[in-house]
């Protein structure tokens, strides 16, 4: 493999004024132009110099053609959440290219691909022409790769002018082509073509700067979608039902991939798992319930309108007592809405999901790793309650790469509930499928293939008694229900406790889940430097538990953030802790785009100070 | 087998009382009462151990059904037209269970059209009974898909849309077992479902069952007389399990015989002319003459033996997956690392 040689005069040379480490890059390029390798090589290689960094893929729901934005945050604070500045644009894309221009702060750097015959109408920002065309033309790459190999132009570029380390440009690249040395060689050859003309052609006249340092060392890089793919093959997950969706399909295609690797039996040579792509959503619950029913640890993933497609399974799994574990990887709905664009409003959808009297456990993941660790305890939780539970995800956290601590070993055994198997009928005096003996409102369930001739039960959506049989009778019905409620409210006492990160002086508090973590966080820290304390709760599950009342009732405003319009966690909570309601302040932000820590101290500031 | 004197328990010491369910709650005369007691018998006959069988079924009076067979055995009263897809991960639970399903005409091929086809594309391993009397009964009398053309029913007019055909709908969805029965006519219906009891691969019997309370007129299709008049049965059959001695009464060259997964066989006495069910190009043909002469063709239609069944492509343990201990089913310890590294 060849090495690029370290020719980076810009580290050795970084000027007061200089801004180092902490800024955003934008590329804008046209979807489908194949620019996800060198977007994800310059994220790679910035996590490799050491330096906290995210990114995030703003795409249009077209495989070809429209408009589709890449945006890389460097932070050596640490922050990782979206920003609303850009300070870096790599312009590729003709059709933006107004758009990219005008969306730089004053200052800003514009690289923009030089076969682009645009005014560069700003008189305040730094532009940097790249010859693109002519350099992917000189290269070895053949004509069918040439678009590819293009993109890499601007990789080289940005290696020269901002001083990515070359070193671990190669590493990424080497990770992302799995050692094939050919194309890790091509790619590297033009990466090094073009920060060579850079290093001739450009004079760097603009202030931004990388360098390297050691904040992510012992982290690892992953999507949601594949830790909770992880979580699940480590839960012990035996059957996977899913139907293609945007943007919870990688989720599903991520146990695929590991799946064989992780769960073939070392002995037999056998699978211990099973996965079926189903034909519709409907099928995909459908078939997990049976799964579930059968006495497998079994999921189905899927995004806003699939849920809505498996909202009969999911009240008959709940009213049925089945074990199913359902992830919802949020995209922007009502209906199609926004298919590639992140939003989390489908908490009360999901915690509802059902007709009649329906309420289910979800979990509330808020980083990568936890998507991986929520990702096995769902099916604990499930097979301990019988019941389906949610892992309510979303296209930010579950389709980008994020820097997360590496995924942890369970550290709890496998708990598959209350099940009977023949031996466990001897000497048994009473068994009804739906009799709570323990009462926890928990019954004992049996398994189809248990042979026991007492052991046989007929499971259904219609009225049931404690012994499985058709009943309409209103207090049998009553008592079901009643039991129900039971097991919930048990279930709640074992649900996974809130983060709470506390501040010395604090007199609000602030309520939020998932994705939007790092940017409340960021937001937390700088109303601090404006005097305003504000202690947080990162919610993990549904319904909640003690301490999620007991945080609401210490203040005099919470404020419950999240990206929906209406609300939807605010009007939960309300509900939990009625006499708080009007202190519980509701901050929604949906817009399709990840939440920034400016617009939360914004709102909140500006709740506060009025 | 007829000169045996009819024992009063069978080959695994249980009694027929062994394979009944609960009290019907359909109407008296139902067609699927008497579908529901040929499964008892065939069950019993084929000295199948009721908890080797988990029964599926949808919504409807057909679907109602399994309540009332086969009561020691698990089953699963799912979601309309929705059936399927629950037999299809319950069975994965347990590949040694035989999966029984009984749905109906609405269930089937109105609401359920999607997953019915899917089902056998699958070749899901699962005898499905289909029990079809062109009506929703539980609903009170609204015509079903299956209705023919024209069909009037009190209160509900005339009906004026096309009706679908279940057989031809399964021989093109390519189901490896297709065969069609008429309640009316208990020993094919049993005899087919012991053929499709041994079919590895999905076994789609459609059974004209006559609603007597909302569609039993004379002249209406999934009627009792008209069924009579108009059933024209394909062969004569008979099953014969493996263990059992072969007694056939069939002329030579007028016979035809499959052999089935499990080592018994199915003998087709011809009533039609070169009509052989292995032949698919053939099928669609005579479907369509029957059609037009107004003629309920019965017997067995289609059979594949050679198609993989669903589960033979998964590469499962010989032990049912539910019954895996936990250290069969989560990773090592020592793989979390090898897992991290893997990723950036």
């Amino acid at each position: 493999m060849t090495t690029v040689e370290t020719k980076i005069q810009s580290n050795k040379a970084i000027a007061s004024g200089s801004v180092v480490n902490d800024f955003s890059i934008s590329v804008a390029t046209m979807n489908g132009s194949g620019s996800q390798t060198s977007n994800l090589t310059l994220l790679r290689a910035l996590f490799k110099m050491g330096i906290p960094v995210s990114g995030k893929n703003l795409f249009p729901s077209n495989i070809q053609g429209l408009p589709t934005w890449y945006t890389i945050r460097v932070s050596k604070d640490g922050y990782l959440a979206r920003t609303e500045t850009i300070e870096v644009m790599v312009a590729m894309n003709a059709t933006t290219f107004a758009k990219d221009q005008a969306a730089l702060v004053p200052g800003g750097v514009f690289f923009y691909a030089d076969d682009i015959k645009q005014a560069i109408t700003r008189k305040d920002i730094v532009a940097y022409p790249m010859p693109v065309k002519k350099l992917a033309k000189e290269s070895d790459a053949p004509a069918s790769l040439r678009t590819y190999v293009a993109n890499m132009v601007y990789v080289g570029v940005l290696v020269q002018m901002l001083g990515i380390n070359p070193q671990r440009i190669e590493q990424a690249l080497d990770f992302h082509f799995k050692g094939k040395e050919k194309p890790i060689k091509l790619n590297l050859d033009i990466i090094k073509k073009a920060a060579e003309w850079a290093e001739e052609n450009l004079q760097k006249s603009d202030p931004y700067y990388l360098e390297d340092l050691d904040l992510t060392e012992g982290q690892i890089m992953a999507s949601g979608n594949t830790a909770g793919a992880l979580g699940s093959i480590y839960g012990g997950v035996q059957f996977v039902s899913w139907y293609p969706i945007t943007p919870a399909s990688s989720l599903a295609e991520s146990c695929i991939e590991y799946l064989p690797m992780l769960r073939t039996d070392p002995e037999t040579g056998k699978n211990t798992y099973a996965v079926v792509q189903a034909e519709d959503e409907l099928a995909a619950i459908g078939m997990a319930v049976g799964a579930g029913w059968g006495g497998l640890r079994s999921m189905t993933s899927t995004s806003g309108p699939g849920i809505s497609l498996m909202t009969e399974y999911a009240s008959m799994a709940y009213y049925a007592e089945t074990p199913v574990v359902i992830w919802n990887v949020q995209r922007m709905g009502p209906s199609t809405g926004l298919p590639t664009r992140t939003s989390q409003g489908d908490i009360n959808l999901t915690y509802y999901l059902g007709h009649g009297d329906t309420k289910h456990i979800v979990l509330l993941p808020g980083s990568v790793n936890e998507c991986f660790e929520l990702g096995w305890k769902a099916f604990d939780l499930a097979e301990r309650f019988q019941t389906p539970v949610f892992l309510l995800s979303d296209l930010d956290m579950g389709m980008n790469q994020w820097m997360t601590s590496p995924f942890k070993y369970p550290d709890k055994e496998i708990d598959r509930g209350k099940v009977l198997w023949e031996e466990d009928f001897e000497g048994l005096e009473i068994w009804g499928r739906y009799l709570d003996i323990d009462g926890d409102g928990i019954p004992y369930r049996t398994l189809p293939g248990n042979r026991h001739s007492q052991s046989g039960y007929f499971a259904r959506g219609t009225g049931h008694d404690e012994f499985a049989n058709y009943t309409e009778d209103p207090d049998v019905w009553v008592k079901g229900m009643d039991r129900l409620l039971l097991k919930f409210e048990h279930a709640r006492s074992v649900m996974p406790q809130p983060e709470i990160v506390k501040r010395k002086g604090a007199t609000i508090g602030v309520i939020a889940f998932g994705s939007t973590d790092p940017a409340i966080r960021e937001a937390i820290d700088y109303m601090s430097e404006e005097d305003l304390e504000v202690d947080y709760l990162r919610l993990r599950a549904l319904p909640v538990v003690d301490e999620v009342r007991d945080f609401i009732r210490k203040y005099e405003h919470v404020y419950v953030v999240e990206m929906n319009r209406d609300g939807q966690l605010h009007q939960i909570l309300s509900l939990e802790v009625p006499e708080r309601a009007t202190h519980l302040i509701s901050l929604t932000h949906n817009d399709g785009l990840p939440l920034t820590a400016t617009w939360i101290k914004g709102a909140i500031l500006g709740e506060e100070r009025n | 087998m007829a000169t045996k004197k009819q024992s009063k328990i069978n080959l695994i010491n249980l009694s027929k009382s062994d394979y009944r369910g609960a009290p019907t709650t359909l109407c008296q005369g139902c067609g699927h009462n008497s579908i529901n007691s040929q499964v008892i018998t065939a069950c019993y006959e084929l000295n199948i151990l009721p908890e080797d069988i988990v029964k599926f079924s949808g919504i409807g009076c057909s679907s109602k059904s399994p309540t009332y067979f086969l009561g020691r055995s698990f089953g699963f009263n799912g979601l309309h037209g929705r059936m399927p897809s629950l037999a299809t991960g319950a069975l994965f639970a347990d590949t040694s269970l035989t999966g029984i399903a009984m749905s109906g005409d609405g269930d089937t091929i109105s609401i359920g059209m999607g997953q019915f086809k899917h089902v056998m594309r699958r070749n899901l391993p699962m005898v499905y009974i289909v029990a079809n009397n062109g009506v929703y009964g539980l609903t009170k009398g609204q015509f079903s898909a299956t209705a023919e053309e024209g069909l009037a029913l009190k209160g509900h007019g005339q009906n004026p849309y096309m009706p679908i055909d279940i057989i031809w709908e399964a021989v093109v969805g390519r189901a490896t077992f297709v065969a069609r029965s008429f309640a009316g006519d208990p020993k094919q219906v049993r005899e087919l479902l012991k053929a499709a009891l041994s079919h590895r691969g999905i076994a789609v019997l459609d059974i004209i069952s006559p609603c007597v309370t909302f569609n039993n007129q004379d002249d209406a299709h999934h009627s009792y007389a008209w069924g009579r008049n108009h059933e024209v049965a394909l062969h004569d059959l008979s099953y014969v399990p493996l263990a059992e001695d072969i007694m056939v009464d069939y002329d030579e060259g007028e016979s035809k015989e499959v052999d089935m997964h499990d080592g018994s066989r199915i003998m087709l006495r011809k009533v039609a002319s070169d009509y052989d069910p292995t032949d698919r190009s053939t099928i669609l043909c005579m479907l369509e003459d029957a059609n037009t002469k107004q003629e309920l063709i019965t017997g067995l239609i289609y059979i594949d033996t050679e198609q993989q069944a669903l589960f033979d492509t998964y590469n499962l343990p010989e032990e049912p997956l539910n019954r895996l201990t936990n250290d069969r089913i989560r990773p090592r310890r020592e793989t979390i690392d090898k897992v991290n590294a893997m990723m950036f």
